[in-house]
């Protein structure tokens, strides 16, 4: 494996965001995966994402655990911090990070193999703390840096490369997010891009935990005939619920679109989503309704796209906590130390 | 028969059943002793389990101040019938049973070389109480009463006590004073008093505080700036974690009422390790408490933060292992685990607190050097300092003190300095880090367990691999000047003997010291408060012929890091172990030392034991 630096020149005449940047400065190394990848996609919709949101590069932490897809936060928003943690067990370290300091915005990136089998439980408590960030699992139905086996989400009956057929039910981590109480359910294609960066865009204005379950084919050992995971049949199966506007508080809102088929909803932030829905009886704020709704056409074979579920106003984990409003790393002795005094006081109570 | 005779200078002990709400009046009763101003140190022994077994409440009482265990009961409080012949049995000759009489134990079950105390406890309280709670109860408040009468106490103690801890609950103050009465007026009535074993009142404890470990541990994390505790509960543990959050809420709500700290129950202890690791990356100190298994847990995590030199600090309350072993008793088990934690060649600093006090200094300083090291840093405590209260020296915190984060870099360092995530710029292996967010352009950069170059960029190459490594190893080298250095206790004589011990083993071999130079036994101690070993262990060694290594395992874990870490003769290092559970006694030391000691002067070079 390769260390490939980007040349970091820019063409002066590239568009800068409102905060100064090119879309470029959003771009990390050159990615080292097969040529193909899902996960490529996913970090070019991140990119996209971050640059027309007018984020800092630099206020974003990006965490992730090991495999193919723990590995792309290396190839996108190279002026952040990257933590590329022990496999599966991201989302604890990112709840430490996030409760160190909350005034960055915190991207966990993982892979099924990490999320759903070793990572299984630290992704359940994640998901009920409700730790405000971002939470993406590229999934590709397989791992991908160990060559080839199934995961945890691979469908049961679905064929490796090798001919082996899957004997196991799958875990689905949408269902299983929804059932834990988190406050942002979305799913996702990595052909989808379209769909991919609103998506993306939401989950980073959304309060809490946002988890994006992305069907990201793994072209080298899971894109084949027999394969649930591979591009054609996503393709053929993808059934989206919605079409998600993003827009952002400072924006006037002019889009017309005909009425009943439409759901704002406010963000705490301040930002609007707003769902065109394509199932005119999918309300995706009612998750009793979302999880059957999503149960009945899993049962037909279809994978629902879009935005699953959220509850705008959840509340996270600092709310939970009640920490201060300022980050806990900042905070200096005078705030932290009681001092010799009242360890005196103590003393006299311990006598 | 000749009974035992002793003044401010014996031990007692407490046979009772697990739940029948004995631990608080136990407590009272040492506690009322060291009011006299006697120096008293209690031990709970207690099982796996949360009622029903047996448990034992063992006091010293030691007007010399003597805190270890020294071996040996003088007298027996037996209130467990599931365990009284053994409990009979442990009684020193001439020493003194107490027990519930209501139902009399024959001749056959009771000796002949003791004192047989009989009070009918139950039948008293039968015919005063009514309801079974307060039957149970208060039998223990009565035989406190009783003993106070026996061994010649100050009511007025006792009866301060209760008024302080039911402060405010008069009519609980009045029934507990009753209890203890009817206590004192039988022996006063019935039973010869007082004993040849009594209480005398003295002027021994001074301005010293009585405390737990884990207590005082809890109380090091708020002092030391610990904004984080992410814990998963393992006795004997928990009240580590239960301390920091008692006191954070009482000294870290800032104005608005919110917290200057986060407390979270983790899911287990990959987790609470994972968030403390997160915590530390992101520039906050943060720390768990935990025992042997879940230090088995976290290892993964360790090895990580030990490679991508992350501050941790963890705060490892040992008990009997191997797995779940002993979970309610004493050991210093972990030391090679935790000195060699995680996969690969990793090494990671040790501190081994001797008392509470020093549980919450070395948990502030861990702190600190996490911070200055950027590494894992362990507090060595163990259940027998971390969860009985112990009478220590008072808790000082000094105003001046800052806390030390570290090399970390501003924004304003970022605009004209090099920046190299793993280069040793300083000459002593640690380098420089930058927090997350701290500026647009500079100082980012990818953290990784797997190797990278001085830039922390992905290498794989061998030179940048040694590089780390070996300025990893310097980095151990500097933290050896860094921690709590080793504390000596030359002999009274010039002698070719030295001990080595560490942690709660302290009291007990203090004890052994003085009673060995008393039998013209003279050795040299040296007490290790922390690993890497600074240059003084070495010295030490090399001073002697042959060095005694007091330790409760069974495997001499300390002895093996000394061997391994400084290259000594294994021959020169004389094993002394104790690992039965219980906390060593002076006994145990000063007899296994006495027995070994002639073999040592006169065959230094061969391994004993
Ligand atoms: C404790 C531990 N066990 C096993 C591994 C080996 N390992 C590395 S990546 C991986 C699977 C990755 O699969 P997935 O998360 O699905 O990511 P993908 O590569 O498919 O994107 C495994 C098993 C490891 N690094 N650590
Ligand atoms: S092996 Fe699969 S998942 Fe990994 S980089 Fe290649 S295509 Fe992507």
């Amino acid at each position: 494996m390769t260390y490939i630096a980007k040349p970091r020149l820019h063409h002066p005449s590239l568009t800068r965001n409102k905060v100064g940047y090119t879309r470029r400065d959003y771009e990390g190394k050159v990615s080292t995966l097969c040529a193909g990848c899902g996960h490529d996609s996913i970090s070019a919709a991140i990119i996209q994402a971050c640059w027309e949101l007018d984020i800092e590069p630099h206020r974003v932490a990006k965490l992730s655990g090991i495999g193919c897809s723990s590995k792309t936060p290396d190839y996108f928003l190279g002026a952040s911090h990257g933590f590329n943690t022990v496999h599966g067990r991201m989302p604890s370290v990112l709840t430490g990070a996030n409760l160190a300091n909350r005034d960055l915005l915190y991207l966990g990136v993982s892979g099924d193999g990490d999320s759903a089998s070793i990572g299984l439980g630290q992704f359940a408590h994640a998901m009920r703390r409700n730790v405000n960030m971002v939470y993406i699992v590229e999934n590709n139905g397989v791992y991908g840096l160990t060559k080839g086996q199934f995961s945890a989400t691979a469908d049961k009956g679905s064929q490796s490369k090798k001919g082996v057929v899957n004997a196991d039910s799958p875990v689905d981590l949408v269902g299983l997010a929804m059932q834990l109480g988190a406050s942002f359910v979305a799913r996702s294609f990595s052909g989808d891009k379209a769909q991919m960066v609103p998506l993306i865009k939401a989950a980073i204005g959304h309060g809490g935990a946002a988890f994006i379950d992305i069907i990201s084919p793994c072209v080298t050992f899971n894109n084949h005939a027999g394969s649930t995971r591979s591009y054609d049949w996503v393709r053929e199966h993808n059934e989206a619920v919605s079409r998600i506007d993003f827009i952002t508080g400072r924006e006037e809102i002019t889009a017309t679109i005909q009425p009943g088929e439409v759901v704002d909803v406010e963000q705490h932030d301040g930002t609007t989503l707003r769902l065109r829905k394509l199932h005119t009886d999918y309300d995706p704020t009612d998750r009793v309704a979302a999880m059957s709704y999503m149960h009945a056409r899993a049962a037909e074979g279809e994978l629902l796209t879009g935005l699953l579920f959220v509850e705008a106003e959840a509340g996270d984990l600092h709310a939970s906590q009640n920490t201060s409003a300022r980050p806990l790393n900042s905070l200096g002795k005078a705030d932290l130390c009681p001092g010799a005094a009242a360890l005196d006081k103590l003393n006299a109570q311990l006598r | 028969m000749t009974q035992i005779t002793a003044t401010n200078d014996f031990v007692i002990k407490f046979a009772n059943v697990n739940g029948s709400g004995s631990a608080s009046a136990n407590e009272l009763f040492a506690k009322a002793i060291l009011r006299m101003g006697v120096p008293v140190s209690p031990r709970n022994i207690f099982p796996s389990n949360i009622q029903g077994l047996p448990t034992w409440y063992e006091v010293r009482v030691s007007e010399k101040g003597y805190l270890g265990r020294r071996g040996g009961i003088d007298m027996m409080v037996a209130m467990n019938p599931q365990t009284w012949a053994a409990d009979v049995e442990e009684i020193e000759p001439g020493g003194y049973l107490f027990y519930d009489s209501t139902r009399p134990r024959p001749a056959s079950e009771l000796r002949d070389d003791i004192t047989v105390i009989g009070m009918p406890l139950t039948e008293i309280c039968n015919a005063v109480y009514s309801d079974p709670r307060q039957r149970q109860l208060f039998k223990n408040i009565m035989y406190v009463g009783a003993l106070s009468v026996l061994l010649d106490m100050d009511p007025a103690a006792i009866e301060g006590l209760l008024g302080e801890q039911y402060k405010g609950k008069e009519k609980l103050i009045a029934s507990n004073v009753q209890a203890l009465n009817l206590g004192r007026d039988f022996a006063r009535e019935h039973l010869k008093h007082p004993l040849p074993i009594r209480v005398e009142r003295a002027h021994r404890v001074g301005q010293r505080i009585f405390i737990d470990g884990n207590t005082a541990a809890g109380l090091g994390a708020v002092y030391g700036g610990a904004t984080l505790c992410a814990w998963y509960p393992i006795t004997p543990s928990t009240s580590v974690a239960e301390a920091y959050q008692k006191y954070s809420n009482k000294f870290r709500v800032d104005a608005e009422g919110r917290h200057n700290y986060a407390f979270v129950q983790a899911e287990d202890e990959l987790a609470s390790i994972g968030m403390v690791v997160g915590a530390g990356w992101n520039g906050a100190r943060a720390f768990t408490a935990t025992s042997g298994p879940g230090v088995s847990l976290m290892t993964e995590f360790i090895g990580l933060a030990y490679f991508a030199e992350i501050p941790v600090t963890i705060i490892n309350v040992q008990r009997g292992g191997p797995s779940t072993g002993m979970p309610t008793r004493t050991q210093q088990a972990d030391v090679l685990a935790c000195a060699y934690a995680s996969h690969g060649d990793t090494k990671h600093v040790l501190l081994f607190p001797e008392d509470p006090k020093e549980c919450f200094e070395h948990t502030a300083t861990a702190l600190d050097l996490a911070d200055r090291l950027q590494t894992p840093v362990f507090v060595m405590t163990d259940l027998d300092i971390g969860m009985n209260q112990r009478l220590c020296e008072p808790l000082t915190w000094d105003d001046a003190r800052d806390y030390d984060r570290g090399k970390v870099m501003t924004a304003e360092d970022l605009e004209h300095k090099d920046f190299g995530r793993y280069k040793d710029v300083d000459g002593d292996g640690i380098p420089w880090r930058t927090l997350p967010g701290t500026h647009p352009t500079r100082g980012s950069y990818f953290t990784r367990g797997t190797t990278r170059d001085a830039y922390a960029r992905y290498s794989e190459r061998g030179p940048d691999y040694i590089y780390n490594v070996q300025r990893l190893l310097h980095k151990f080298a500097t933290a050896a000047t860094l921690v709590p250095q080793p504390v000596p206790r030359p002999a009274a004589k010039r002698t070719r003997l030295g001990v080595i011990f560490y942690g709660s083993t302290s009291p007990a071999m203090h004890e052994a010291l003085d009673v060995l130079a008393g039998q013209g036994i003279h050795l040299d101690a040296l007490r290790l408060r922390a690993f890497p070993f600074p240059a003084s262990v070495k010295e030490f060694i090399d001073a002697h012929e042959t060095v005694f290594v007091v330790e409760q395992n069974r495997d001499a874990q300390l002895r093996s890091l000394l061997v391994n870490e400084l290259e000594i003769n294994p021959a020169k290092l004389q094993k002394v172990l104790h690992y039965d559970g219980t906390p060593i006694t002076a006994r145990f030391i000063t007899e296994y030392i006495t027995d070994h000691v002639h073999d040592a002067v006169v065959s230094p070079q061969e391994s004993k034991a």
